[in-house]
Protein backbone atom coordinates (compact mmCIF):
# COMPACT_ATOMS: atom_id res chain seq x y z
CA UNK A 1 0.00 0.00 0.00
CA UNK A 2 1.25 3.43 -0.91
CA UNK A 3 2.05 5.47 2.20
CA UNK A 4 2.41 9.19 2.75
CA UNK A 5 4.77 11.09 4.95
CA UNK A 6 3.79 14.04 7.06
CA UNK A 7 6.53 16.57 6.35
CA UNK A 8 5.47 18.57 9.41
CA UNK A 9 2.19 19.97 10.64
CA UNK A 10 1.09 23.25 9.11
CA UNK A 11 -2.19 25.11 8.91
CA UNK A 12 -4.03 25.24 5.62
CA UNK A 13 -4.76 28.96 6.07
CA UNK A 14 -1.01 29.61 5.87
CA UNK A 15 -1.08 27.77 2.57
CA UNK A 16 -3.67 30.27 1.43
CA UNK A 17 -1.48 33.15 2.61
CA UNK A 18 1.53 31.72 0.77
CA UNK A 19 -0.50 31.24 -2.40
CA UNK A 20 -1.74 34.79 -2.22
CA UNK A 21 1.81 36.07 -1.74
CA UNK A 22 2.82 34.18 -4.87
CA UNK A 23 -0.12 35.60 -6.83
CA UNK A 24 0.86 39.07 -5.71
CA UNK A 25 4.12 38.64 -7.59
CA UNK A 26 2.78 36.87 -10.66
CA UNK A 27 -0.66 38.34 -11.37
CA UNK A 28 -1.09 42.09 -11.15
CA UNK A 29 -4.87 41.80 -11.47
CA UNK A 30 -5.18 39.96 -8.18
CA UNK A 31 -6.56 42.17 -5.40
CA UNK A 32 -7.32 41.09 -1.84
CA UNK A 33 -10.02 42.19 0.57
CA UNK A 34 -10.32 41.37 4.24
CA UNK A 35 -12.95 42.03 6.90
CA UNK A 36 -10.72 42.69 9.92
CA UNK A 37 -9.05 39.26 10.06
CA UNK A 38 -5.76 39.83 8.26
CA UNK A 39 -3.72 37.85 10.79
CA UNK A 40 -6.18 34.97 10.96
CA UNK A 41 -6.29 34.69 7.17
CA UNK A 42 -2.51 35.08 6.79
CA UNK A 43 -2.92 37.97 4.38
CA UNK A 44 -0.19 40.08 6.04
CA UNK A 45 2.42 39.42 3.37
CA UNK A 46 0.18 40.39 0.50
CA UNK A 47 -0.85 43.52 2.37
CA UNK A 48 2.76 44.46 3.07
CA UNK A 49 3.99 43.84 -0.46
CA UNK A 50 1.02 45.25 -2.36
CA UNK A 51 -0.69 47.89 -0.19
CA UNK A 52 -2.34 49.44 -3.25
CA UNK A 53 -4.02 46.15 -4.07
CA UNK A 54 -5.10 45.31 -0.54
CA UNK A 55 -8.43 46.54 0.85
CA UNK A 56 -9.26 46.45 4.54
CA UNK A 57 -13.05 46.77 4.62
CA UNK A 58 -13.57 46.49 8.35
CA UNK A 59 -16.18 44.31 10.00
CA UNK A 60 -18.60 44.58 7.11
CA UNK A 61 -18.72 41.34 5.16
CA UNK A 62 -21.75 42.20 3.05
CA UNK A 63 -20.01 45.32 1.79
CA UNK A 64 -16.84 43.30 1.17
CA UNK A 65 -18.64 40.86 -1.12
CA UNK A 66 -20.31 43.68 -3.04
CA UNK A 67 -17.06 45.60 -3.45
CA UNK A 68 -15.37 42.44 -4.67
CA UNK A 69 -18.12 41.94 -7.26
CA UNK A 70 -17.68 45.53 -8.43
CA UNK A 71 -13.91 45.24 -8.62
CA UNK A 72 -14.19 42.54 -11.25
CA UNK A 73 -15.64 45.20 -13.56
CA UNK A 74 -12.47 46.52 -15.10
CA UNK A 75 -10.61 43.23 -14.85
CA UNK A 76 -9.52 42.72 -11.26
CA UNK A 77 -9.57 39.29 -9.63
CA UNK A 78 -10.66 39.84 -6.03
CA UNK A 79 -9.85 37.37 -3.26
CA UNK A 80 -11.97 37.96 -0.15
CA UNK A 81 -10.84 36.65 3.21
CA UNK A 82 -12.74 36.00 6.42
CA UNK A 83 -13.94 33.02 8.46
CA UNK A 84 -16.05 30.46 6.60
CA UNK A 85 -19.13 31.33 8.62
CA UNK A 86 -18.91 35.02 7.74
CA UNK A 87 -17.91 34.18 4.15
CA UNK A 88 -21.08 32.24 3.42
CA UNK A 89 -24.12 32.20 5.68
CA UNK A 90 -23.76 35.79 6.76
CA UNK A 91 -23.57 37.08 3.19
CA UNK A 92 -25.49 34.47 1.25
CA UNK A 93 -27.74 36.88 -0.59
CA UNK A 94 -24.85 39.18 -1.51
CA UNK A 95 -22.97 36.22 -2.97
CA UNK A 96 -26.10 34.94 -4.68
CA UNK A 97 -27.10 38.15 -6.43
CA UNK A 98 -23.96 40.27 -6.80
CA UNK A 99 -21.48 37.43 -7.42
CA UNK A 100 -23.04 34.17 -8.61
CA UNK A 101 -26.07 35.41 -10.55
CA UNK A 102 -23.99 38.29 -11.87
CA UNK A 103 -21.25 35.89 -13.09
CA UNK A 104 -18.52 37.78 -11.26
CA UNK A 105 -14.97 36.49 -11.05
CA UNK A 106 -14.71 36.63 -7.24
CA UNK A 107 -12.72 34.17 -5.13
CA UNK A 108 -14.33 33.73 -1.72
CA UNK A 109 -11.58 32.38 0.50
CA UNK A 110 -12.74 31.05 3.83
CA UNK A 111 -10.68 30.02 6.82
CA UNK A 112 -11.73 28.45 10.12
CA UNK A 113 -14.19 26.14 8.38
CA UNK A 114 -15.78 23.25 10.23
CA UNK A 115 -15.35 22.31 13.88
CA UNK A 116 -11.58 22.61 14.09
CA UNK A 117 -11.38 26.29 14.86
CA UNK A 118 -12.11 24.86 18.26
CA UNK A 119 -12.59 26.90 21.40
CA UNK A 120 -14.56 29.81 19.91
CA UNK A 121 -17.52 27.47 19.64
CA UNK A 122 -20.50 27.12 17.35
CA UNK A 123 -21.03 30.83 16.61
CA UNK A 124 -17.76 30.82 14.69
CA UNK A 125 -17.75 27.26 13.41
CA UNK A 126 -19.74 26.38 10.33
CA UNK A 127 -20.82 22.94 9.16
CA UNK A 128 -23.25 24.10 6.48
CA UNK A 129 -21.07 26.14 4.14
CA UNK A 130 -20.33 23.47 1.52
CA UNK A 131 -24.05 22.94 1.10
CA UNK A 132 -24.80 26.66 0.89
CA UNK A 133 -22.12 27.26 -1.70
CA UNK A 134 -22.60 24.18 -3.85
CA UNK A 135 -26.25 25.03 -4.37
CA UNK A 136 -25.38 28.31 -6.07
CA UNK A 137 -25.43 27.91 -9.85
CA UNK A 138 -21.99 28.42 -11.37
CA UNK A 139 -20.11 28.33 -8.06
CA UNK A 140 -17.01 26.16 -7.85
CA UNK A 141 -16.49 24.67 -4.37
CA UNK A 142 -13.06 23.57 -3.17
CA UNK A 143 -12.00 22.15 0.22
CA UNK A 144 -8.27 21.55 0.43
CA UNK A 145 -6.56 19.00 2.68
CA UNK A 146 -3.19 20.45 3.66
CA UNK A 147 -0.83 23.40 3.41
CA UNK A 148 0.70 22.49 0.06
CA UNK A 149 -2.62 21.77 -1.59
CA UNK A 150 -4.18 24.97 -0.26
CA UNK A 151 -1.29 26.99 -1.64
CA UNK A 152 -1.59 25.28 -5.03
CA UNK A 153 -5.37 25.73 -5.10
CA UNK A 154 -5.11 29.42 -4.23
CA UNK A 155 -2.79 29.95 -7.18
CA UNK A 156 -4.92 27.82 -9.50
CA UNK A 157 -8.24 29.56 -8.88
CA UNK A 158 -6.85 32.89 -10.10
CA UNK A 159 -6.69 31.39 -13.59
CA UNK A 160 -10.19 29.96 -13.43
CA UNK A 161 -12.76 32.46 -14.65
CA UNK A 162 -15.84 32.45 -12.44
CA UNK A 163 -16.83 32.51 -8.80
CA UNK A 164 -15.02 30.12 -6.48
CA UNK A 165 -15.50 29.17 -2.84
CA UNK A 166 -12.19 28.02 -1.36
CA UNK A 167 -12.56 26.43 2.08
CA UNK A 168 -9.73 25.78 4.51
CA UNK A 169 -9.07 25.65 8.23
CA UNK A 170 -7.35 26.99 11.29
CA UNK A 171 -5.41 24.17 13.01
CA UNK A 172 -2.03 22.77 12.11
CA UNK A 173 -2.52 19.48 10.32
CA UNK A 174 -0.19 17.03 8.55
CA UNK A 175 1.31 18.39 5.34
CA UNK A 176 1.74 15.45 2.99
CA UNK A 177 0.89 16.39 -0.58
CA UNK A 178 3.73 17.38 -2.96
CA UNK A 179 5.12 20.88 -2.65
CA UNK A 180 5.33 21.22 -6.44
CA UNK A 181 1.85 19.91 -7.25
CA UNK A 182 -0.31 21.36 -9.97
CA UNK A 183 -3.83 21.88 -8.76
CA UNK A 184 -6.47 20.81 -11.24
CA UNK A 185 -9.97 22.02 -10.36
CA UNK A 186 -12.51 19.21 -10.51
CA UNK A 187 -9.94 16.42 -10.76
CA UNK A 188 -9.98 13.96 -7.88
CA UNK A 189 -6.68 12.52 -6.68
CA UNK A 190 -6.43 8.81 -5.97
CA UNK A 191 -4.06 8.45 -3.03
CA UNK A 192 -4.09 4.69 -2.46
CA UNK A 193 -5.23 1.76 -4.53
CA UNK A 194 -7.60 -0.74 -2.97
CA UNK A 195 -10.19 -3.36 -3.80
CA UNK A 196 -12.46 -3.68 -0.77
CA UNK A 197 -13.76 -0.19 -0.09
CA UNK A 198 -13.57 3.33 -1.50
CA UNK A 199 -12.96 6.15 0.95
CA UNK A 200 -13.71 9.55 -0.49
CA UNK A 201 -12.53 12.36 1.77
CA UNK A 202 -12.19 16.11 1.62
CA UNK A 203 -10.33 18.73 3.68
CA UNK A 204 -8.89 17.73 7.04
CA UNK A 205 -10.46 14.28 6.71
CA UNK A 206 -8.12 13.24 3.88
CA UNK A 207 -5.20 12.60 6.24
CA UNK A 208 -7.55 10.80 8.61
CA UNK A 209 -8.67 8.62 5.69
CA UNK A 210 -5.04 7.71 4.98
CA UNK A 211 -4.52 6.82 8.63
CA UNK A 212 -7.67 4.72 8.51
CA UNK A 213 -6.50 2.98 5.32
CA UNK A 214 -3.22 2.05 7.01
CA UNK A 215 -5.03 0.52 9.99
CA UNK A 216 -7.49 -1.27 7.72
CA UNK A 217 -4.60 -2.64 5.67
CA UNK A 218 -3.20 -4.17 8.84
CA UNK A 219 -6.54 -5.90 9.25
CA UNK A 220 -6.41 -7.19 5.68
CA UNK A 221 -8.89 -4.67 4.27
CA UNK A 222 -7.71 -2.87 1.17
CA UNK A 223 -9.02 0.69 0.94
CA UNK A 224 -8.88 3.02 -2.03
CA UNK A 225 -8.55 6.57 -0.71
CA UNK A 226 -9.56 9.41 -2.99
CA UNK A 227 -8.94 13.05 -2.19
CA UNK A 228 -11.91 15.04 -3.41
CA UNK A 229 -10.64 18.58 -3.13
CA UNK A 230 -13.28 19.89 -5.52
CA UNK A 231 -16.81 19.20 -4.34
CA UNK A 232 -18.29 21.09 -7.26
CA UNK A 233 -17.83 20.22 -10.06
CA UNK A 234 -17.54 16.71 -8.67
CA UNK A 235 -15.29 14.18 -10.39
CA UNK A 236 -18.10 11.69 -11.00
CA UNK A 237 -15.89 9.42 -13.09
CA UNK A 238 -13.25 8.93 -10.41
CA UNK A 239 -15.94 7.90 -7.93
CA UNK A 240 -17.77 5.59 -10.34
CA UNK A 241 -14.54 3.95 -11.54
CA UNK A 242 -13.53 3.23 -7.98
CA UNK A 243 -16.86 1.82 -6.76
CA UNK A 244 -17.08 -0.35 -9.89
CA UNK A 245 -14.16 -2.17 -8.29
CA UNK A 246 -14.84 -1.88 -4.56
CA UNK A 247 -18.69 -2.00 -4.53
CA UNK A 248 -18.96 0.15 -1.40
CA UNK A 249 -17.97 3.63 -0.29
CA UNK A 250 -17.41 5.82 2.77
CA UNK A 251 -17.46 9.61 2.45
CA UNK A 252 -15.66 11.75 5.03
CA UNK A 253 -15.91 15.48 5.60
CA UNK A 254 -15.84 18.12 8.33
CA UNK A 255 -19.39 19.20 7.53
CA UNK A 256 -23.02 18.31 8.10
CA UNK A 257 -23.98 15.10 6.31
CA UNK A 258 -26.93 17.12 4.96
CA UNK A 259 -25.71 19.13 2.00
CA UNK A 260 -22.10 18.05 2.05
CA UNK A 261 -19.73 15.96 -0.04
CA UNK A 262 -21.49 12.77 1.01
CA UNK A 263 -24.79 13.88 -0.48
CA UNK A 264 -23.10 14.91 -3.71
CA UNK A 265 -21.51 11.46 -3.95
CA UNK A 266 -24.81 9.76 -3.10
CA UNK A 267 -26.49 11.63 -5.94
CA UNK A 268 -23.90 10.37 -8.44
CA UNK A 269 -24.20 6.82 -7.16
CA UNK A 270 -28.00 6.82 -7.07
CA UNK A 271 -28.08 7.97 -10.66
CA UNK A 272 -25.40 5.74 -12.14
CA UNK A 273 -24.40 2.94 -9.82
CA UNK A 274 -26.40 2.40 -6.62
CA UNK A 275 -23.80 1.48 -4.01
CA UNK A 276 -23.83 1.06 -0.21
CA UNK A 277 -22.49 4.25 1.34
CA UNK A 278 -21.69 5.37 4.88
CA UNK A 279 -21.26 9.00 5.90
CA UNK A 280 -18.54 10.31 8.17
CA UNK A 281 -19.88 13.79 8.85
CA UNK A 282 -21.67 15.69 11.58
CA UNK A 283 -25.21 14.57 12.25
CA UNK A 284 -27.29 17.71 11.69
CA UNK A 285 -25.88 19.50 14.69
CA UNK A 286 -24.07 22.66 15.71
CA UNK A 287 -20.59 22.38 17.14
CA UNK A 288 -19.32 23.59 20.53
CA UNK A 289 -16.17 24.73 22.32
CA UNK A 290 -13.28 22.33 22.75
CA UNK A 291 -9.90 21.52 21.30
CA UNK A 292 -9.93 20.51 17.63
CA UNK A 293 -8.96 16.93 18.51
CA UNK A 294 -11.66 16.67 21.19
CA UNK A 295 -14.28 17.98 18.81
CA UNK A 296 -13.29 15.72 15.93
CA UNK A 297 -13.44 12.78 18.33
CA UNK A 298 -16.77 13.74 19.93
CA UNK A 299 -18.45 14.43 16.58
CA UNK A 300 -17.03 11.34 14.90
CA UNK A 301 -14.72 12.94 12.37
CA UNK A 302 -11.41 11.08 12.65
CA UNK A 303 -9.69 7.92 11.46
CA UNK A 304 -11.49 5.81 14.08
CA UNK A 305 -14.84 7.02 12.79
CA UNK A 306 -13.77 6.20 9.24
CA UNK A 307 -12.67 2.70 10.26
CA UNK A 308 -16.03 2.11 11.95
CA UNK A 309 -17.87 3.35 8.88
CA UNK A 310 -15.83 1.05 6.64
CA UNK A 311 -16.64 -1.94 8.83
CA UNK A 312 -20.33 -1.04 8.64
CA UNK A 313 -20.40 -0.55 4.90
CA UNK A 314 -18.49 -3.77 4.21
CA UNK A 315 -21.33 -5.67 5.87
CA UNK A 316 -23.82 -4.04 3.50
CA UNK A 317 -22.04 -5.13 0.33
CA UNK B 1 -35.73 71.22 -32.00
CA UNK B 2 -33.48 72.45 -29.25
CA UNK B 3 -31.54 69.92 -27.26
CA UNK B 4 -33.90 70.33 -24.32
CA UNK B 5 -36.88 69.71 -26.59
CA UNK B 6 -35.24 66.54 -27.87
CA UNK B 7 -34.66 65.34 -24.35
CA UNK B 8 -38.26 66.16 -23.41
CA UNK B 9 -39.47 64.21 -26.41
CA UNK B 10 -37.41 61.24 -25.29
CA UNK B 11 -38.75 61.53 -21.74
CA UNK B 12 -42.32 61.37 -23.05
CA UNK B 13 -41.51 58.39 -25.23
CA UNK B 14 -39.82 56.56 -22.35
CA UNK B 15 -42.92 57.12 -20.21
CA UNK B 16 -45.01 55.51 -22.95
CA UNK B 17 -42.56 52.61 -23.09
CA UNK B 18 -42.82 52.11 -19.33
CA UNK B 19 -46.61 52.11 -19.35
CA UNK B 20 -46.84 49.78 -22.32
CA UNK B 21 -44.22 47.36 -20.97
CA UNK B 22 -45.85 46.85 -17.59
CA UNK B 23 -49.35 46.83 -19.08
CA UNK B 24 -48.50 44.08 -21.55
CA UNK B 25 -47.38 41.61 -18.88
CA UNK B 26 -49.62 43.02 -16.16
CA UNK B 27 -46.64 43.27 -13.82
CA UNK B 28 -43.67 45.45 -13.05
CA UNK B 29 -42.98 48.75 -11.32
CA UNK B 30 -44.25 51.86 -13.11
CA UNK B 31 -44.28 54.34 -10.18
CA UNK B 32 -40.56 54.57 -9.44
CA UNK B 33 -39.74 54.18 -13.13
CA UNK B 34 -41.83 57.22 -14.09
CA UNK B 35 -40.36 59.20 -11.22
CA UNK B 36 -36.82 58.61 -12.49
CA UNK B 37 -37.45 59.01 -16.22
CA UNK B 38 -35.98 62.49 -16.50
CA UNK B 39 -32.94 61.41 -14.49
CA UNK B 40 -32.24 58.39 -16.71
CA UNK B 41 -32.69 60.37 -19.90
CA UNK B 42 -30.38 63.11 -18.66
CA UNK B 43 -27.83 60.61 -17.38
CA UNK B 44 -27.56 58.53 -20.52
CA UNK B 45 -28.03 61.32 -23.05
CA UNK B 46 -26.06 64.14 -21.48
CA UNK B 47 -24.28 63.46 -18.24
CA UNK B 48 -22.32 60.28 -18.75
CA UNK B 49 -19.31 60.08 -21.03
CA UNK B 50 -20.18 56.79 -22.71
CA UNK B 51 -18.55 54.81 -25.48
CA UNK B 52 -20.45 53.35 -28.38
CA UNK B 53 -21.38 49.74 -27.77
CA UNK B 54 -21.07 47.87 -24.52
CA UNK B 55 -18.23 46.14 -22.72
CA UNK B 56 -18.66 44.70 -19.28
CA UNK B 57 -15.39 46.27 -18.11
CA UNK B 58 -16.40 49.78 -19.17
CA UNK B 59 -12.81 50.96 -19.31
CA UNK B 60 -12.28 54.65 -20.16
CA UNK B 61 -15.96 55.50 -19.97
CA UNK B 62 -18.41 56.46 -17.24
CA UNK B 63 -20.44 53.53 -15.97
CA UNK B 64 -23.75 53.24 -14.15
CA UNK B 65 -25.23 50.85 -11.60
CA UNK B 66 -28.92 50.60 -10.78
CA UNK B 67 -29.29 49.39 -7.21
CA UNK B 68 -33.09 49.60 -6.93
CA UNK B 69 -33.51 47.09 -9.73
CA UNK B 70 -37.29 47.03 -9.64
CA UNK B 71 -37.41 50.18 -11.74
CA UNK B 72 -36.11 48.09 -14.62
CA UNK B 73 -38.73 49.45 -17.09
CA UNK B 74 -37.14 52.90 -17.19
CA UNK B 75 -33.65 51.38 -17.27
CA UNK B 76 -34.50 49.09 -20.19
CA UNK B 77 -36.30 51.76 -22.16
CA UNK B 78 -33.48 54.27 -21.81
CA UNK B 79 -30.82 51.64 -22.55
CA UNK B 80 -32.65 50.62 -25.72
CA UNK B 81 -33.24 54.19 -26.81
CA UNK B 82 -29.58 55.00 -26.11
CA UNK B 83 -28.50 52.31 -28.56
CA UNK B 84 -27.55 49.38 -26.31
CA UNK B 85 -30.08 47.04 -27.92
CA UNK B 86 -33.04 47.21 -30.27
CA UNK B 87 -36.13 49.00 -28.98
CA UNK B 88 -38.17 46.09 -30.37
CA UNK B 89 -36.75 43.97 -27.58
CA UNK B 90 -38.77 46.02 -25.08
CA UNK B 91 -41.63 43.83 -26.30
CA UNK B 92 -40.11 40.91 -24.40
CA UNK B 93 -40.08 42.55 -20.94
CA UNK B 94 -40.74 39.91 -18.26
CA UNK B 95 -41.62 37.25 -20.81
CA UNK B 96 -40.14 33.75 -20.88
CA UNK B 97 -36.74 33.50 -22.62
CA UNK B 98 -36.23 37.26 -22.45
CA UNK B 99 -33.04 39.16 -21.67
CA UNK B 100 -35.30 41.77 -20.03
CA UNK B 101 -35.87 39.99 -16.76
CA UNK B 102 -38.22 41.39 -14.14
CA UNK B 103 -35.17 42.75 -12.37
CA UNK B 104 -31.99 43.52 -14.33
CA UNK B 105 -29.31 40.87 -14.63
CA UNK B 106 -26.10 40.24 -16.48
CA UNK B 107 -26.96 36.58 -16.67
CA UNK B 108 -28.79 36.81 -19.98
CA UNK B 109 -26.16 39.11 -21.47
CA UNK B 110 -28.27 42.23 -21.85
CA UNK B 111 -25.96 45.08 -22.94
CA UNK B 112 -25.87 47.96 -20.49
CA UNK B 113 -26.30 45.91 -17.32
CA UNK B 114 -23.20 45.22 -15.23
CA UNK B 115 -24.64 43.57 -12.15
CA UNK B 116 -27.88 41.93 -11.09
CA UNK B 117 -30.00 44.04 -8.77
CA UNK B 118 -33.37 43.71 -7.15
CA UNK B 119 -32.51 42.28 -3.79
CA UNK B 120 -32.06 45.74 -2.30
CA UNK B 121 -29.10 47.43 -0.71
CA UNK B 122 -26.27 45.83 -2.67
CA UNK B 123 -25.63 48.30 -5.49
CA UNK B 124 -23.55 50.87 -3.65
CA UNK B 125 -20.96 48.30 -2.60
CA UNK B 126 -20.67 47.08 -6.17
CA UNK B 127 -20.39 50.61 -7.52
CA UNK B 128 -17.64 51.39 -4.99
CA UNK B 129 -15.71 48.30 -6.05
CA UNK B 130 -15.96 49.35 -9.69
CA UNK B 131 -14.86 52.87 -8.74
CA UNK B 132 -11.82 51.54 -6.92
CA UNK B 133 -10.92 49.38 -9.90
CA UNK B 134 -11.10 52.48 -12.11
CA UNK B 135 -8.56 54.10 -9.81
CA UNK B 136 -6.31 51.04 -9.91
CA UNK B 137 -6.53 51.09 -13.71
CA UNK B 138 -5.68 54.80 -13.90
CA UNK B 139 -9.08 55.37 -15.50
CA UNK B 140 -10.29 58.88 -14.64
CA UNK B 141 -13.91 58.24 -15.62
CA UNK B 142 -16.72 58.21 -13.08
CA UNK B 143 -19.08 55.66 -11.60
CA UNK B 144 -22.74 56.66 -11.23
CA UNK B 145 -25.28 54.78 -9.17
CA UNK B 146 -28.96 55.11 -8.33
CA UNK B 147 -30.63 53.97 -5.12
CA UNK B 148 -34.16 54.09 -3.79
CA UNK B 149 -34.76 56.03 -0.60
CA UNK B 150 -36.61 53.13 1.00
CA UNK B 151 -33.70 50.95 -0.02
CA UNK B 152 -31.45 52.84 2.39
CA UNK B 153 -33.17 50.94 5.18
CA UNK B 154 -30.93 48.00 4.21
CA UNK B 155 -27.88 47.99 6.49
CA UNK B 156 -25.35 47.12 3.81
CA UNK B 157 -25.75 50.65 2.43
CA UNK B 158 -24.38 52.11 5.63
CA UNK B 159 -21.39 49.78 5.57
CA UNK B 160 -20.75 51.05 2.05
CA UNK B 161 -21.41 54.71 2.91
CA UNK B 162 -18.89 54.47 5.77
CA UNK B 163 -16.35 52.71 3.56
CA UNK B 164 -16.60 55.19 0.67
CA UNK B 165 -15.43 58.19 2.65
CA UNK B 166 -12.93 56.21 4.71
CA UNK B 167 -11.27 55.05 1.49
CA UNK B 168 -11.69 58.43 -0.24
CA UNK B 169 -13.62 56.98 -3.16
CA UNK B 170 -14.11 60.33 -4.85
CA UNK B 171 -14.88 59.08 -8.36
CA UNK B 172 -18.45 58.08 -7.58
CA UNK B 173 -21.72 60.01 -7.73
CA UNK B 174 -24.40 58.06 -5.87
CA UNK B 175 -27.89 59.40 -6.45
CA UNK B 176 -30.79 58.64 -4.12
CA UNK B 177 -34.27 58.74 -5.62
CA UNK B 178 -35.98 60.65 -2.86
CA UNK B 179 -39.63 60.04 -3.67
CA UNK B 180 -40.65 59.38 -0.09
CA UNK B 181 -42.55 56.21 -0.95
CA UNK B 182 -42.01 52.49 -0.58
CA UNK B 183 -44.27 49.47 -1.07
CA UNK B 184 -46.12 49.71 2.22
CA UNK B 185 -46.56 53.47 2.17
CA UNK B 186 -44.64 56.67 2.83
CA UNK B 187 -41.08 56.06 4.00
CA UNK B 188 -41.85 58.35 6.92
CA UNK B 189 -44.59 55.96 7.99
CA UNK B 190 -42.79 52.69 7.28
CA UNK B 191 -39.45 53.55 8.85
CA UNK B 192 -38.53 57.22 9.07
CA UNK B 193 -34.90 57.78 8.19
CA UNK B 194 -34.56 61.35 9.35
CA UNK B 195 -32.34 63.68 7.37
CA UNK B 196 -30.47 61.73 4.72
CA UNK B 197 -28.43 64.85 4.01
CA UNK B 198 -27.27 65.00 7.61
CA UNK B 199 -26.59 61.28 7.64
CA UNK B 200 -24.51 61.24 4.46
CA UNK B 201 -22.62 64.34 5.60
CA UNK B 202 -21.96 62.77 8.98
CA UNK B 203 -20.46 59.83 7.09
CA UNK B 204 -18.12 62.18 5.23
CA UNK B 205 -19.85 62.60 1.89
CA UNK B 206 -20.38 65.73 -0.17
CA UNK B 207 -24.16 66.02 -0.49
CA UNK B 208 -26.04 67.95 -3.16
CA UNK B 209 -29.79 68.28 -3.42
CA UNK B 210 -31.82 68.52 -6.59
CA UNK B 211 -35.21 69.71 -5.43
CA UNK B 212 -36.83 69.49 -8.84
CA UNK B 213 -35.87 65.95 -9.69
CA UNK B 214 -38.36 65.76 -12.54
CA UNK B 215 -37.05 68.89 -14.24
CA UNK B 216 -34.44 68.14 -16.88
CA UNK B 217 -32.65 71.46 -16.56
CA UNK B 218 -32.49 71.17 -12.80
CA UNK B 219 -31.10 67.65 -13.14
CA UNK B 220 -28.48 68.69 -15.70
CA UNK B 221 -27.39 71.64 -13.58
CA UNK B 222 -27.32 69.61 -10.37
CA UNK B 223 -25.44 66.71 -11.86
CA UNK B 224 -22.90 69.04 -13.49
CA UNK B 225 -22.30 70.51 -10.07
CA UNK B 226 -21.99 67.01 -8.62
CA UNK B 227 -19.41 66.15 -11.26
CA UNK B 228 -17.44 69.26 -10.33
CA UNK B 229 -17.26 67.99 -6.75
CA UNK B 230 -15.63 64.69 -7.68
CA UNK B 231 -11.90 64.19 -7.26
CA UNK B 232 -11.78 66.11 -4.00
CA UNK B 233 -11.14 63.18 -1.71
CA UNK B 234 -14.79 62.60 -0.83
CA UNK B 235 -17.62 60.57 -2.35
CA UNK B 236 -20.50 62.58 -3.77
CA UNK B 237 -24.17 61.98 -3.05
CA UNK B 238 -27.08 63.56 -4.89
CA UNK B 239 -30.47 63.61 -3.19
CA UNK B 240 -32.89 63.73 -6.09
CA UNK B 241 -36.39 64.74 -5.02
CA UNK B 242 -38.79 63.12 -7.44
CA UNK B 243 -42.49 62.45 -7.69
CA UNK B 244 -43.36 58.80 -7.99
CA UNK B 245 -45.50 58.18 -11.08
CA UNK B 246 -44.52 61.51 -12.59
CA UNK B 247 -46.20 62.32 -15.90
CA UNK B 248 -49.27 60.16 -15.39
CA UNK B 249 -51.64 62.12 -13.15
CA UNK B 250 -53.40 59.26 -11.40
CA UNK B 251 -50.11 57.55 -10.59
CA UNK B 252 -48.56 60.60 -8.92
CA UNK B 253 -48.13 61.29 -5.19
CA UNK B 254 -49.01 57.76 -4.10
CA UNK B 255 -47.24 54.48 -3.46
CA UNK B 256 -50.18 52.61 -5.01
CA UNK B 257 -48.39 52.23 -8.36
CA UNK B 258 -45.11 51.04 -6.90
CA UNK B 259 -45.57 47.55 -8.27
CA UNK B 260 -48.88 47.56 -10.09
CA UNK B 261 -49.65 47.66 -13.81
CA UNK B 262 -52.41 49.79 -15.39
CA UNK B 263 -55.43 48.09 -16.93
CA UNK B 264 -56.51 48.80 -20.52
CA UNK B 265 -58.44 51.96 -19.65
CA UNK B 266 -55.76 53.29 -17.34
CA UNK B 267 -53.15 52.65 -20.01
CA UNK B 268 -55.20 54.64 -22.52
CA UNK B 269 -55.41 57.56 -20.09
CA UNK B 270 -51.71 57.41 -19.36
CA UNK B 271 -50.77 57.29 -23.03
CA UNK B 272 -53.14 60.16 -23.83
CA UNK B 273 -51.20 62.23 -21.32
CA UNK B 274 -47.95 61.28 -23.08
CA UNK B 275 -48.40 61.53 -26.81
CA UNK B 276 -46.06 59.51 -29.00
CA UNK B 277 -42.93 61.45 -29.96
CA UNK B 278 -40.18 59.16 -31.26
CA UNK B 279 -42.25 56.15 -32.25
CA UNK B 280 -43.51 53.33 -30.07
CA UNK B 281 -41.54 50.08 -30.10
Amino acid sequence: MKTYTNTGNKDTRSGFGAGLTELGKTNENVVALCADLIGSLKMDDFKKNHPERFFQVGIAEANMIGIAAGMTIGGKIPFTGTFANFSTGRVYDQIRQSVAYSDKNVKICASHAGLTLGEDGATHQILEDIGLMKMLPGMTVINTCDYNQTKAATIAIADHHGPVYLRFGRPSVPNFTPEDQTFEIGKAIQLTEGNDVTIVATGHLVWEALEAAKALNDKGISAEVINIHTIKPLDDKAILDSVAKTKCIVTAEEHNYLGGLGESVARVLAQHQPTPQEFVATNDTFGESGTPAQLMDKYGLNSNAIINAVETVLKRK
Amino acid sequence: MSNTQQLEALVTQVRRDILRMVHKVNSGHPGGSLGCTEFFVALFQEIMDRKEGFTMDGINEDIFFLSNGHISPVFYSVLARSGYFSVDELNTFRLIDSRLQGHPTTHEGLPGVRVASGSLGQGLSVALGAAQTKKLNGDSHLVYSLHGDGELQEGQNWEAIMYASAKKVDNIIATVDLNGQQIDGATDDVLPMGSLKAKFEAFGWIVLEINEGNNLEAILKGMAEAKSKTGQGKPVCVLLKTVMGNGVDFMMHTHAWHGKAPNDEQLAVGLAQNVETLGDY
